[in-house]
């Protein structure tokens, strides 16, 4: 897999020239050439349903939502001081360090472990009759959760409507 | 047909959307309705669809788009969307199964009507997804640019 180790060393590269942008538009243009690349990642591992939805999401949420709606003069860019260095690079190793180890504990990328998805692939297509089987599990095996899932997104709507609201209370 | 109107964008890209948006919209739609048979469904749709109406928005300015589909009508629309939801739920206890089963039974495979409840279950989710990412979108643009004034 070369090809995944080109594409992570791409996105490394656009997700740190997202952070020294001093132009909001071109900070925004590199997090969205990010996630394009996690895209092409997702379709290499055969993965389409997350390939589209990481490509629709990235498009909509953090192009056009952030574009569209900040000004173009509120933003100021000031040096940061030494001691906020020290700290997030410290952390950093301490992360590494953990996720060294426990990469070692996982699977590899190929060889999964197969408890439950044997019984999905093999069974899923006679009871239930969709040749799609990430839809059967997510409306059918586990739709107890994609109702939780809707009603948070409903949730969240509301609040945003109800805080940005042109009528206040009436005193 | 869209009137042409002096507000928005420059003629190119007036011309270019007025040709583009139906096409969006259309493959929202579609991916709607087959998710179960290719990949993706409820979630993913329903952003495509907004993205078409917030396509419309960049390119024509507000005075266009909200005589197709005004703050009232996305409201309606997203509690129309979780109200489907629940009532599909709720109505399989009273037809013999328990509180989320698949009721309408499953049909002849590779067919839009062949998997019972879940059809409708990813129409109310792309109308939540739809109605609601429009919704923000308009009152992140338009009650800040009114206060600014």
């Amino acid at each position: 897999m070369l090809i995944l180790k080109i594409l992570i060393i791409f996105m490394i590269i656009s997700s740190i020239a997202a952070i020294e942008m001093k132009d909001l538009l071109s900070a925004v243009i590199s997090i969205g050439a990010t996630g394009l690349g996690l895209s092409v990642c997702f379709l290499l591992l055969k993965a389409p349903d997350l390939a589209i939805v990481q490509l629709v999401v990235e498009i909509l949420v953090l192009i056009i939502l952030i574009r569209g709606t900040v000004d173009r003069d509120g933003v100021h860019y000031e040096r940061r001081e030494v001691l906020p260095y020290i700290v997030v690079s410290i952390f950093i190793i301490v992360f590494l360090i953990c996720a060294y180890y426990l990469v070692n504990e996982l699977p590899r990328i190929g060889y999964p472990i197969m408890k439950i998805s044997k019984l999905y692939l093999s069974e899923s297509f006679q009871k239930i009759g969709a040749p799609n089987v990430v839809v059967s599990i997510l409306l059918n095996y586990r739709v107890y959760d994609t109702l939780a899932a809707a009603t948070i997104f409903f949730t969240s709507v509301i609040g945003v409507l109800t805080i940005m609201r042109k009528v206040g209370k009436k005193k | 047909m869209i009137k042409k109107s002096q507000t928005g964008m420059t003629l190119i890209v007036k011309t270019v959307t007025r040709l583009t948006t139906g096409l969006i919209l259309l493959f929202g739609i579609y991916i709607v309705f087959n998710g179960h048979i290719e990949s993706e469904g409820g979630f993913a749709g329903g952003v495509i669809i907004a993205l078409s109406f917030i396509h419309l928005m960049l390119a024509y300015g507000k005075e266009v788009t909200l005589k197709k589909m005004n703050e009232k009508l996305s409201e309606i629309l997203e509690n129309l969307g979780a109200i489907i939801f629940i009532i599909c739920t709720v109505l399989a206890m009273f037809s013999g199964g328990y509180f989320l089963s698949n009721v309408l039974g499953k049909g002849k495979p590779f067919e839009l009507f062949s998997v019972g409840t879940m059809l409708i279950y990813n129409i109310a989710i792309s109308l939540i997804v739809s109605a609601g990412l429009f919704s923000i979108f308009i009152t992140l643009v338009f009650f800040r640019s009114e206060k600014n004034d």
